[in-house]
């Protein structure tokens, strides 16, 4: 069974009169881990939340072209938009917790995917926080404000929120940018394990993390894909001009 | 040199209109309790008119007290119903027609702006329309209608500042807009939505101009929705008109105890509003 494979094709998205993504296509494998590299501005952001279709939310958008996930068009006008991103979880930038207790971020998660018991939540909300690394340090206090915890456990928690909707797919937006480095070093640790039953579409611009943690790497330079295909390759023997001269430092 | 005459300038300014305020808010308590105070007695907020000098001399106040909270508590239901779904579509469902919802704001805000008096005309022009008598009902639909613009411009304002990151952790698990609005945007923004019902309240009990037609008065507890009902507010607007200084003086201590009770709201908005802040996002 295919899960989790995400097809790209001929994507273009206007913002107003400005093109963002250009004539983008990507063919992203299952179960492993892609990483999006580029520079700030290149449309990395973007491209993540035209997968669930979030970009959707701003009124100036438009979009052009096809995205399949498992084959099914994720813009048919018969694709319940609320399916296609119950099948994605998304971790962004800064962590942003939901206004309720540790324990109801994570039942809110299960109750979308349909758990609404709290006697069936228990046990799962328990297994999503395991499964997120934060269990430990959360057990005693599950009914503590989740803004009470700290920047990386938040981080954290969105992440047992978004697998207690029980994904195929994840979604991370510089998952560790705003984190201190230990906790940094948590989450990649989270990723390099979560790649075994999901497919992880992370962006970042930070080369040695893409270096660290990808299977499969694809180069956004304002707007367009430069360059794609599986790690060692990409760092070792990049076929573009732009993407050599992006490894060397070019545009930083 | 110039900078520090400059701050010097405007702090002279903020001080005397500190001082301004303070000396004006101290002179219209002083005045209320210095004369409504001897008069505030457990008869006048314990009975109802028992005649003399017409709501003057003996007997209490209780029919217009419990009259007033009767008509602001049914307001507040009236327009919280109305206002609420409105505040929610304009910040979740019609979020993308920024026209739709930013004309909607201008015509809450006329509305915000227009006097009492002038909704209390078109209660009355209601009441004859549907030949409705001057009742409880009445002031609820007109005292509702006045409060509306406030509580819906006020909860849009806390929705509005809702961080867009927070709406779009919630869509992107899948949420649909019914689940975004009442279990995530809702919890978000109790505390303003609180303060926002709790000055509906303040202004409907305070308000004298929209009930002035369509409320009627009676010495009388109302006890159904077509009875006329006595209000605070008018009762200190008859008293006030009459020319015994026994009948003034209560017009004070009716006032007192009109100010009391919107104290006691405030203090209440603030409590409640800071109980229910601690699990929101800032």
């Amino acid at each position: 069974m295919q899960r989790g494979k995400i097809s790209i094709q001929n994507l273009n998205l206007h913002f107003g009169k400005h093109h963002i993504l250009k004539d983008v296509n990507i063919e992203i494998p299952e179960n492993q881990l892609t990483v999006i590299l580029g520079p700030s501005g290149c449309g990395k952001t973007t491209l993540l939340k035209t997968l669930n279709r979030l970009v959707e939310l701003d009124d100036m958008v438009k979009i052009d072209g096809k995205i399949f996930i498992d084959n099914e068009d994720i813009f048919h006008t018969s694709t319940d938009v609320t399916d296609i991103r119950r099948k994605m979880g998304l971790l962004s930038q800064r962590p942003s917790p939901l206004p309720m207790s540790i324990f109801k971020n994570v039942a809110y998660g299960l109750s979308l995917n349909g758990v609404r018991s709290k006697k069936q939540q228990i046990p799962l909300v328990e297994k999503n926080l395991r499964e997120a690394n934060l269990w430990d340090e959360v057990k005693h206090r599950l009914k503590d404000p989740a803004i009470k915890l700290s920047i990386g456990q938040q981080q954290r928690l969105c992440l047992a929120r978004g697998l207690a909707v029980n994904p195929q797919i994840i979604l991370a937006d510089e998952p560790t940018s705003a984190l201190d480095p230990i906790s940094a070093k948590v989450i990649e640790q989270q990723f390099l394990e979560l790649k075994q039953n999901y497919t992880v579409v992370m962006v970042t611009h930070v080369l040695r993390q893409a270096r660290r943690l990808a299977d499969y790497v694809v180069f956004m330079y304002l707007g367009e894909v430069i360059e794609q295909g599986p790690v060692h390759e990409f760092f070792e023997n990049p076929k573009m001009e732009k993407t050599r001269e992006y490894l060397k430092g070019a545009f930083n | 040199m110039w900078k520090k005459i400059e701050a010097q300038i405007f702090h002279g300014l903020m001080v005397l209109s500190v001082i301004s305020l303070g000396v004006i808010l101290f002179l219209i308590i002083f005045s209320i309790v210095y004369r409504g105070l001897p008069h505030l007695t457990w008869e006048l907020v314990s009975q109802t008119p028992q005649g003399g000098f017409y709501i003057g001399r003996d007997g209490g106040l209780l029919n217009a007290i419990i009259g007033s909270l009767y008509l602001s508590a049914g307001a507040v239901i009236l327009a919280l119903m109305l206002s609420l779904p409105l505040a929610i579509a304009m910040n979740i469902h019609y979020r993308k027609n920024k026209k739709l919802v930013n004309s909607i704001r201008f015509v809450l805000d006329l509305l915000w702006g227009m006097p009492a008096i002038v909704y209390g005309a078109f209660g009355f022009t209601l009441m004859i329309f549907f030949g409705i008598k001057a009742s409880l009902l009445a002031g609820i639909i007109t005292i509702g209608l006045f409060i509306l613009p406030i509580l819906t411009r006020s909860m849009d304002e806390v929705m509005k500042n809702v961080p867009i990151t927070l709406l779009e952790a919630a869509f992107s698990m899948g949420s649909t807009k019914a689940e975004v609005s009442f279990r995530v945007l809702i919890r978000q923004t109790l505390p303003g939505i609180v303060t926002a019902v709790l000055l509906g309240f303040g202004r409907g009990i305070g308000d004298v101009a929209a009930v002035l037609f369509t409320t009627g008065f009676s010495d009388n507890i109302p006890t159904s929705l077509t009875h006329q009902t006595a209000t605070l507010p008018l009762a200190v607007f008859f008293q006030l008109g009459s020319p015994i200084e026994q009948v003034q003086n209560r017009a004070f201590a009716t006032a007192l105890l009109l100010t009391i009770i919107i104290l006691l709201v405030s203090l209440a908005s603030r409590y409640f509003g800071n109980r229910f802040k601690k699990s929101i996002i800032k």
